[in-house]
């Protein structure tokens, strides 16, 4: 835990320190005790869109990862990084509440997001997904309309506004207006692998949400898109926040303001390996002169 | 670019709790709903659990169940001390003409399922396949029509001289087993495709040919599944009625010789229950005891064609 | 080894080859005897109904109504109506109530659980009831018992959806699961409930199994004797039913009831209502093709 703290940044008011315990309303007051109101890059309110506190998945008695505690810069991009299995896809999961939809995950600790613990009981998991978009790894567009599809999320929240005008905010927003703007009625499965990435993200962006959730979404394509959606999540955090699972250090490298190193453990009893967070920086510090030896291992190569 | 503000954060948080308890309801409304419906099937099984046993327990009251497993006279219809309720004859028509049909469709069926899965070529597939299918969607009563009309008096006695009745077990064993040559085919085809093919190749990597990789690779690893679509294929035989009821007669018998007119549970059933029958005679019982028979002989087929499939299935997870 | 040993071994290998080659050709002749068997089946079944019957295809048969006593002024007009009534109603009931079945079964239900498990087996059980036992049933609870209608129109419906019902939530359940698991996620992270998923992305992908299965169901109660004379279906009634409420008949009965008569005239007019039932059946197969073909989802 120790090696966690070096890494963070220096403590605002916002922060917690480790070892307090971690109450809503704690946080809420921290808070407000140093509003300011005026805006400034360093002090002021709130510059994270997540604060993760001791994050742990249980997949019925396997636990998955544990003690996860990371804090996500606002409109900044975050990459997590780390070998196959040590659980960076499951705690992604874990910020937009997917990991519900699974019947023998459990799911501990706090992830406090605009001040609110989003697995507080009176919270709606259908409302933090609305707030919080995903990409996944394999484009999954709808077998539907290039319209219908970046549609759809904001028809079954009840967005209100000019759907013609959403979608094409959606498909701005996502470098994808421009190529599609006169077919929009062409069924998504026609498009190639890059392009319906592209879809996925406009989609995702069209419920506006200020986080975008992406798991290895280059990983299905050729260079050429994932060069695009590289381009793409640079435009996007001037708005939104954006994290990013993935496997390629080298897009981690690109693409992002800090990196978190996920690797796995041996439970005590040697027959369970569990993901843990080894060290958490600034991209470069990550990259350039990690703090832990296992970390300098995965980016030298030695690993992974 | 401001920070996010604490009035901001206010609303994200109203927004996030918002309207919970309306949309769970309506899920919960939904969902409830679609458990109703799944219900329904529960509920159907109890009813007809229930019909079959409350008239069969009544029936049990006046006919002692000795008599009805064992006695080999079903002469239910029948008055005063020429009444006989032995279910043995109808049990005998059942099995005796399932069994001259599985004659015909256990070697048609797997001759053609073997064809199919390993020698057809894709083109021939596609032609005898609808042949199949053809076969396998025809309302049994045409079967039962075309057993009547053709297969009795230009088949058998006809073309083959075999002084048959006009009502005769072996028409309509002939054709309830051509009826069930496309189950047979068809399931038993499914399972020989399923067989990996590193098996198949393994074995032509030996210099087997194609025959022997057929018969002593694909159909012994396709074995369970088989053996499952011959048991799915014989609970159809007995459960069918129209063919045996116009083709086989309303006489049971409990003889060898097919040329008799033959009667099983199924075709008893259809021809004693017509929508007139007064309730609560023993006339009227004796339809749901046979009928309870016929659904116990099914599913206890069914069961041991599932644990077989269930067998089948885990090998090759 | 010897020249002798080895000319042996290999005349040995010849007889073998020959050997092979013989069973290889005996076994191919049995094959395409199996398959020739089951064309020539097919061809005479059809060739007897067409033969036999087609000379009475003719408009008066499609609208004349069942007569008792004289075959030239004889139709199928009620029997057709039946029909037509009776699928219409087995599709109103076994739709709904299938597709709910299955999308329980398949996106609500905890499969862990033992009670789901065992409306699953109970499901496959009921595929496997003879249609008799469907007919008893009907009979028992559906024409007399609770409720009561007697042998109607409705009775019918309900009766074949009953048969039909788990054919049904078999095909709707196999085709729900061919959806891929990411469309559902994909709908979840944007923020749609399990409901609208299901309805807005998983119904609508899976539409084209559904409703091939639905119409192959059909097909199939259309063609169902046993049940219908079970529960009391009308013989050669000379008037469409009216309503719900009324008797009714349909074309495998009036079929059987022709073959029953001893005159062969009226023997081979189930000839001729057996095309007209075959022909439906074709009538409902296109569609089906139709309708799989536009709907079709390819992953």
């Amino acid at each position: 835990m120790s090696s966690l703290d070096e890494s963070l940044p220096e403590p605002t008011g916002a922060e917690v320190l480790p070892g307090e315990s971690l109450r809503t309303s704690e946080v809420m007051s921290s808070l407000d005790h140093h509003e300011t109101g005026i805006p400034s890059s360093e002090a002021g309110p709130q510059m994270t869109i997540f604060d993760c506190r001791d994050v742990e998945v249980f997949y019925g008695s396997h636990q998955a990862i544990r003690d996860v505690s990371l804090s996500f810069g606002l409109r900044e991009v975050t990459a997590l990084i780390g070998p196959s299995g040590c659980g960076k896809s499951t705690f992604l999961r874990c910020l937009n509440r997917m990991n519900d939809l699974i019947p023998s995950a459990k799911v501990g600790g706090h992830v406090i997001y605009h001040g609110q613990d989003l697995y507080a009981p009176e919270i709606d998991p259908v409302q933090v997904r609305k707030r919080i978009g995903m990409v996944f790894q394999k484009p999954n567009p709808f077998p539907k309309s290039i319209y219908d599809n970046v549609a759809f999320g904001p028809r079954v929240v009840g967005m209100e506004g000019d759907m013609d005008e959403i979608v094409e905010r959606a498909l701005v927003r996502g470098a994808l207006w421009e190529e599609v703007k006169d077919r929009l009625d062409e069924n998504a499965f026609g498009m190639s692998g890059g392009q319906q990435q592209r879809l996925c993200i406009a989609r995702a962006l069209a419920t506006d949400p200020d986080v975008l959730l992406m798991d290895e979404p280059c990983s299905a394509l050729d260079p050429i898109s994932t060069g695009r959606i590289e381009d793409l999540m640079s435009e996007l955090k001037e708005r939104i926040s954006i994290v990013i699972v993935t496997h390629n250090m080298q897009q981690a490298a690109r693409v992002s303001d800090k990196t978190a190193f996920f690797n796995v453990e041996l439970a005590a009893d040697e027959k369970s390996r569990t993901g843990v967070v080894v060290e958490y920086d600034a991209t470069e510090t990550i990259f350039t002169n990690p703090s832990d030896k296992r970390t300098e291992d995965y980016v030298t190569g030695k690993f992974g | 670019m401001t920070p996010v503000t604490s009035t901001e954060r206010e609303r994200v948080r109203a927004d996030l709790v918002r309207a919970r308890s309306a949309r769970s309801a309506r899920e919960g409304l939904i969902k409830g709903i679609l458990v109703l419906a799944a219900l329904l099937s529960i509920a159907t099984t109890t009813a007809i659990v229930f019909t079959l046993l409350q008239q069969t327990l009544s029936f049990f009251g006046t006919v002692s169940p000795w008599d009805y497993f064992t006695g080999t006279k079903w002469t239910p219809l029948l008055a005063g001390d020429q009444q006989s309720f032995g279910v043995l004859p109808l049990l005998w028509g059942t099995f005796y003409l399932t069994g001259i049909g599985l004659l015909v469709a256990i070697p048609c069926g797997l001759l053609a399922a073997i064809y199919l899965s390993e020698f057809a070529k894709p083109r021939v597939r596609k032609a005898v396949k609808p042949i199949l299918e053809l076969l396998a969607g025809m309302p049994t009563i045409i079967f039962g029509y075309f057993a009547l009309t053709f297969v009795t008096p230009t088949i058998l006695r006809g073309l083959l001289g075999i002084p048959v009745k006009q009502f005769n077990g072996l028409s309509a064993g002939l054709v309830l087993g051509i009826l069930v040559i496309p189950t047979i085919a068809s399931v038993s085809e499914d399972a020989m495709r399923s067989v990996p093919s590193s098996l198949r190749e393994g074995a032509y990597g030996l210099g087997a040919g194609r025959l022997q990789v057929a018969l002593r690779v694909v159909f012994p690893a396709a074995l369970s599944g088989i053996v499952a679509a011959l048991i799915l294929g014989a609970s159809r035989a007995v459960g069918e009625t129209v063919i045996i009821l116009i083709a086989g007669g309303q006489e049971p018998s409990m003889t060898l010789n097919p040329t008799q007119s033959f009667q099983s549970m199924a075709s008893f059933i259809a021809a004693t229950a017509r929508g007139d029958i007064p309730q609560n005679t023993l006339k009227y019982e004796t339809i749901f005891v046979v009928g309870f028979t016929l659904f116990c002989v099914t599913l206890l087929l069914n069961g041991v064609s599932a644990k077989v499939v269930g067998r089948f299935r885990q090998v090759y997870e | 080894m010897t020249g002798a040993q080895i000319a042996a071994n290999a005349l040995e290998g010849i007889r073998h080859g020959e050997r092979k080659r013989l069973a290889a050709q005996l076994f191919n002749g049995l094959m395409y005897g199996a398959i020739g068997l089951a064309f020539l089946a097919l061809v005479a079944l059809i060739g007897q109904t067409a033969v036999k019957g087609l000379p009475g295809l003719s408009l008066q048969f499609l609208t004349n109504f069942p007569s008792r006593i004289n075959p030239s002024t004889s139709g199928a007009q009620s029997a057709i109506v039946g029909t037509v009534y009776l699928t219409l109603l087995t599709a109103v009931f076994v739709i709904p109530v299938g597709i709910a079945t299955a999308l329980y079964l398949e996106e609500y239900a905890d499969k862990t659980r033992w009670w789901n498990r065992l409306i699953e087996v109970n499901i496959q059980n009921l595929a496997a009831v003879p249609s008799v036992v469907y007919g008893i049933l009907g009979l028992a609870f559906i024409v007399r018992g609770p409720l009561g209608l007697g042998p109607v129109l409705l009775a019918g419906g309900l009766t074949l959806g009953l048969l039909v019902l788990p054919v049904v939530i078999i095909v709707a359940r196999e085709s729900i699961r061919a959806v891929p698991p990411s469309i559902r996620d994909g709908a979840l992270a944007l923020g749609a409930t399990k409901w609208q998923t299901v309805s807005r992305q998983v119904l609508p992908s899976a539409r084209a199994g559904i409703v091939t299965g639905v119409i192959l169901s059909l097909s199939r109660a259309i063609g169902e004797t046993a049940p219908l004379l079970v529960i009391g279906a009308a013989s050669s009634p000379r008037f469409n039913p009216s309503g719900l409420n009324d008797a009714f008949t349909a074309l495998p009965i009036q079929i059987f009831t022709w073959t029953q008569d001893p005159n062969p005239q009226f023997v081979d007019q189930a000839a001729t209502a057996s095309i007209v039932l075959l022909l439906i059946l074709l009538g409902m197969n296109g569609i089906a093709i139709v309708l799989r073909h536009r709907y079709e989802q390819r992953w």
